[in-house]
């Protein structure tokens, strides 16, 4: 830094090898999008953009709080966004049908999308709390267990299962890292093994068996709910290694592919830059991860260190579970593709985990450099 | 005590986190190479299955129906080709407000109203990407006005397509059918998806039906790009179709078109075969309706004005009318006699009446003949000659020559619906009425009556094999005349027979008026009169009527066998006249027959025979015609002729149809009924002159 003197020092400090990412990702996320929209700038891209803007100068703006403000932070939040949650229930119920926004006036806010940073905050605040000794106790689980089952049971009964999952993954990575004995996961992770065909076959009904049927088999039903696994299959085999060229995607200028330009953002992508595109996009996300991932390692203290590795898991299972979901590997949940996909609230929330991992990382900076 | 336990574990949880955190970043790695594997597995291993997928996504293959081949004459004149057709069709699936495009569709192709009913009428029942018809036969530049105006016309769809087209129309009905849209019985039982391609005809009846194979040809395909919501983006490279193969046939159109002029307002048929290859020069059954009207389906007053005319036009008269020969099976009887043994110049006594049994048989001739040998009985067609000889030798001896001549025979002809009569015998009466023969049955199975029915084309091939003494077979496809091998008949026999009906026509028997005008070519000929009504007893003692006064289907049938030269017969032909009756001379066998033979060898004069007689018939067949149906919607009061759409019609074959079914059961009941009526003895025979008080 010490070259670049005359770079005011609050810019300086920025990290910019991941801003300049995040840009290009975003940038190239316009030519998709513009492509989608069969050359038409202002349908998507536009939008798409200036949002872009405004969710990334929001992200550097919260990269300047001081590390010492999340830790207060975070149990007001959760508390506020669970009462949020509970009205949008309450909306819901009175206007009749599931809804998943509040219309504040100004923005509709979707307490579910800032729920997923949130839950990572408040649990890492508790076994920040949490005496170190305390931590292969029961006292050690059921609280986090707790903190986690409330959103997620009123964002399930939405319902969005895409985010209750994700709200729930989150939490329980921060619970493995917090240190929590390692044997429960397995024995979550076997019971689940377990319980899943015992499920299928016993508990749920026959149309929710025949999704997880057509999950596995998608070409058994072409027509129904397996055309969207199909098509998009279809749009990213057909795409090949180097894909048909800038707005020669056919899948998705002519409306085979449904939801192009928002949860199948990646097909629609890969069709036109194929497997070449598709790696960079993972490569890419890969390094945001990892410097995610050393921003927590370096982190100071438990709190910072729980919170930056469990957003940056947060990010990794929005972008995993979303290419599982196009490319066949999972059920249709929901998931948007962060950065790629249409739409302002995954958006959002990439950019606010990567404000916050932005602002602990300053202050790793300021703890090691002075 | 707590405090450096507390150390100790922050330590602890320190290098457990780092530790976690690494297992993370592993796992998340994993998870990135997975998903990474999969795009690979996807684009690369699996690129060609999903590129074939995309393809046929994308790209929608439309059949173009091929080309339909032309049926040609022997000279190569078109019979049955192909026009251009400018359409304009409705696709239901893809109309978007429907009344706006159709009162735009009005304004700018003028449509009536009795077209906006049939097309409400239409896509009522239309479904799916069927097109309904809006207009057919467009000009060019309303066809340019609707291309123009294509963007604001959702599901409108004009087309530039090929209409089959019969230049010679009515005349040609019979002989090769008509084409029209496919059932939808056809297409469940083929699935062959070019049934349903817009504008494709297949054929219906007659050689379009049975050629169906050789003229069809093979489908292009126009490749489109569409969207997932069925929408056309634009369009790929077009496969272009394959024209079916042309038919060659032996009919000359020229001589086709003449016979069915000639044939003017009689219900009737007539068939030219070369007497060198039995190829069937003519086949002719009028009236018939206009096959051009058949190709986008006929309009039910149409069709109804079809089946009820009397002289059924929808009926092949030559392959499927069947009709008591008459006095023209008198020649073959001759070959008959003469194999039997009988002298051809023993004389019988012909007094009018012939008394067998208790029943009394009458000639023509009221006052009688007088003597005369076979020569002059065929001249003079004397009934009771032949009652005398068929009695002496028996029946037996006469049916086996009649079979040989062709009476009674199949013929295997390209034609789906043929009834090919009887030429009965003792053992056939016994097996189908349980009676035993009669020597009644025998007299008037000599004077063609009784149980003997034969199509004209049987006539007609009777009279190739008189003509040649070979066993000619009729062909209709060019180059595939049949082998013709020499009759087990002795040529003198053949010449007895030859030289009376030279003199039948030139020597003063009862076909004079046949006598040609053409320098050096003569006509030799038997004339024939089948009755189709019992003469009561006290009927003949009143005077038998005269045809005049009888209603059509009460009036005899007119039937005439002929060929020319006399001396070295080139071709043979036979005409049948339903109900003719005799009554007009121009409109009677003799004169129609030398006409039609006089066109194979003085084209001229036939035409300006015709030409003088042709107006006092109303014009020809398609002037008649015309004013006909007109007169037929002026009287059920049905508005104009609009193009209609596929009727129930399309299903059945013309020469299937209802009517003509009772018309064919009529004619054998008829003949059936008189066959058993005159078995006590009340049958006057036929003469085969035009009543001379005409």
């Amino acid at each position: 830094m010490s070259t670049l003197d005359y770079v005011p020092k609050p810019l300086a400090q920025l990290p910019w090898k991941i801003i300049l990412l995040v840009l290009c990702i975003g940038g190239f996320d316009l030519l998709v999008l513009y492509s989608a929209a069969g050359g038409n700038a202002r349908q998507w891209a536009v939008p798409q953009g200036i949002r872009f803007i405004v969710f990334l100068c929001g992200a550097i703006v919260l990269s300047r709080v001081p590390g010492r403000f999340w830790p207060k932070f975070a149990l007001p939040a959760y508390g506020v966004l669970i009462v949020m949650l509970v009205l949008v229930e309450l909306v819901g119920a009175v206007r009749g049908g599931g809804q998943r926004w509040l219309d504040l006036g100004i923005i509709r806010l979707q307490p579910s999308e800032l729920m997923k940073p949130c839950i990572v905050l408040a649990a890492a605040k508790f076994y920040d709390m949490l005496p170190p000794g305390e931590i292969r106790k029961f006292g050690a689980i059921w609280p986090a267990g707790l903190l986690i089952l409330l959103p997620a049971a009123l964002v399930m009964k939405q319902p969005d299962l895409g985010t209750a999952l994700m709200i729930v993954a989150s939490g329980v990575t921060v619970m493995f890292l917090a240190g929590v004995p390692l044997r429960l996961f397995i024995g979550a992770a076997l019971g689940l093994a377990a319980a899943v065909p015992l499920a299928i076959n016993f508990v749920l009904h026959g149309y929710q068996r025949n999704r997880i049927l057509v999950f596995l088999d998608p070409e058994s039903d072409p027509l129904g709910i397996g055309y969207h696994i199909s098509q998009s299959k279809i749009a990213i085999g057909s795409g090949g290694i180097f894909g048909k060229g800038f707005l020669n995607g056919t899948q998705s200028h002519l409306d085979y592919l449904p939801e192009g330009h928002t949860d199948f953002a990646l097909a629609t992508m890969m069709e036109e830059w194929g497997l070449v595109g598709g790696v960079l996009l993972i490569v890419a996300f890969g390094i945001i991860v990892q410097w995610g991932l050393s921003v927590a390692l370096r982190a100071e203290g438990r709190f910072a260190r729980l919170t930056a590795a469990g957003l940056t898991t947060t990010i990794f299972f929005y972008v995993s579970i979303n290419m599982a979901m196009v490319m066949g590997l999972a059920p249709v949940v929901g998931v948007p593709l962060p950065l790629i996909s249409f739409g302002g609230s995954a958006q959002m929330t990439v950019m606010l985990c990567l404000g916050i991992l932005m602002s602990i990382d300053r202050q790793n900076s300021n703890v090691t450099r002075w | 005590m707590s405090r450096p336990e507390r150390i100790l574990t922050e330590a602890t949880q320190s290098y457990s986190f780092s530790r976690r955190a690494l297992m993370l970043g592993v796992g998340q790695g994993a998870f990135a190479l997975v998903l990474a594997g999969r795009m690979t597995w996807l684009a690369i291993a699996e690129n060609e299955h999903y590129s074939l997928l995309s393809e046929s996504n994308r790209v929608n293959n439309t059949l173009v129906p091929p080309r339909r081949g032309w049926i040609v004459d022997r000279h190569g004149r078109p019979i049955a080709n192909n026009r251009t057709d400018f359409r304009v069709d409705l696709i239901p699936d893809l109309l978007e407000d429907k009344d706006r495009v159709i009162a735009e569709l009005q304004r700018l192709l003028g449509l009536k109203d009795t077209d906006l009913a049939r097309i409400a009428a239409d896509l009522k029942h239309a479904r799916g990407i069927q097109p309904v018809q809006v207009v057919d036969n467009l000009d060019w530049e309303r066809f340019a006005s609707i291309s123009v105006h294509l963007p604001q016309l959702p599901g409108v769809q004009p087309t530039r397509a090929f209409a089959r087209s019969y230049p010679l129309g009515a005349a040609v009905a019979h002989l090769t059918g008509y084409v029209g849209a496919a059932s939808s019985e056809q297409y469940l039982k083929t699935k062959d998806p070019l049934l349903l391609a817009p504008g494709f005809k297949l054929g219906k009846d007659g050689l379009e039906k049975t050629l169906e194979q050789t003229l069809r040809g093979v489908p292009g395909a126009k490749r489109v790009e569409v969207t997932a919501r069925g929408k056309l983006v634009r369009e790929l490279a077009t496969r272009p179709d394959q024209p079916g193969h042309t038919a060659r046939l032996t009919i000359d159109a020229g001589l086709q078109e003449y016979a069915a002029r000639r044939l003017g307002t009689n219900s009737g048929s007539a068939v030219v075969i070369d007497c060198l290859s039995g190829e069937m020069l003519a086949m002719v059954s009028m009236p018939a309706y206009d096959p051009n009207s058949f190709t986008d389906g006929i309009s039910h007053l149409e069709w109804k004005m079809l089946s009820d005319n009397d002289h059924v036009p929808l009926m092949n008269k030559v392959l499927q009318g069947l009709y008591p020969p008459g006095s023209t099976v008198k020649p073959m009887n001759g070959l008959a006699l003469l194999a039997a043994g009988i002298d051809p110049s023993a004389r019988v006594n012909c007094t009018g009446a012939l008394r067998v049994g208790n029943g009394v048989f009458h000639c023509h001739k009221k006052s009688g003949h007088g003597g005369l040998d076979l020569k002059h009985a065929i001249m003079q067609s004397c009934d009771i000659y032949f009652y005398e000889m068929a009695r002496r030798v028996g029946y037996d001896k006469i049916a086996p020559i009649a079979r040989e001549m062709g009476l009674g025979q199949k013929f295997e002809l390209p034609f789906a619906s043929q009834r090919y009569g009887t030429m009965p015998d003792p053992a056939w009466k016994l097996k189908k009425y349980k009676t035993a023969w009669t020597v009644a049955d025998s007299l008037n199975a000599s004077i063609g009556q009784g149980y003997v029915l034969a199509n004209p084309l049987q006539l007609a091939v009777m009279a190739s094999r008189l003509a040649s003494g070979r066993a000619l077979k009729p062909s209709i496809i060019a180059g595939q005349a049949h082998d013709a091998p020499e009759i087990g008949i002795a040529p003198e026999h053949f010449a007895v027979v030859r030289d009376a009906m030279f003199n039948v026509v030139n020597g003063g028997g009862t076909g004079g008026a046949a006598r040609m005008q053409v320098p050096g070519i003569s006509l030799a000929a038997k004339t024939g009169t089948a009755q189709v009504r019992r003469i009561t007893m006290a009927e003949r003692a009143g005077g038998v009527l005269k045809n005049a006064s009888l209603p059509f289907k009460l009036r005899d049938h007119a039937l005439f066998v002929c060929f020319a030269p006399a001396d070295k017969p080139r071709y043979a032909a036979a005409i049948v006249l339903e109900h003719n009756g005799h009554t007009v001379r121009n409109l009677d066998t003799p004169m129609i027959g030398r006409d039609i033979m006089t066109y194979l060898f003085d084209r001229e004069r036939a035409l300006k025979s015709l030409a003088e007689v042709e107006p006092t018939w109303g014009g020809d067949y398609k002037t008649r015609m015309a004013a006909e149906s007109e007169a037929y919607r002026l009287a059920a009061n049905a508005p104009p002729p609009t193009v209609a759409a596929q009727t129930e019609v399309g299903a059945t074959a013309a020469t299937e149809a209802p009517a003509v079914n009772a018309a064919a059961a009529a004619d054998v009941s008829t003949a059936e009924a008189v066959a058993h009526t005159t078995e006590s003895g009340n049958s006057v025979a036929a003469d085969g002159t035009t009543e001379r008080d005409q």
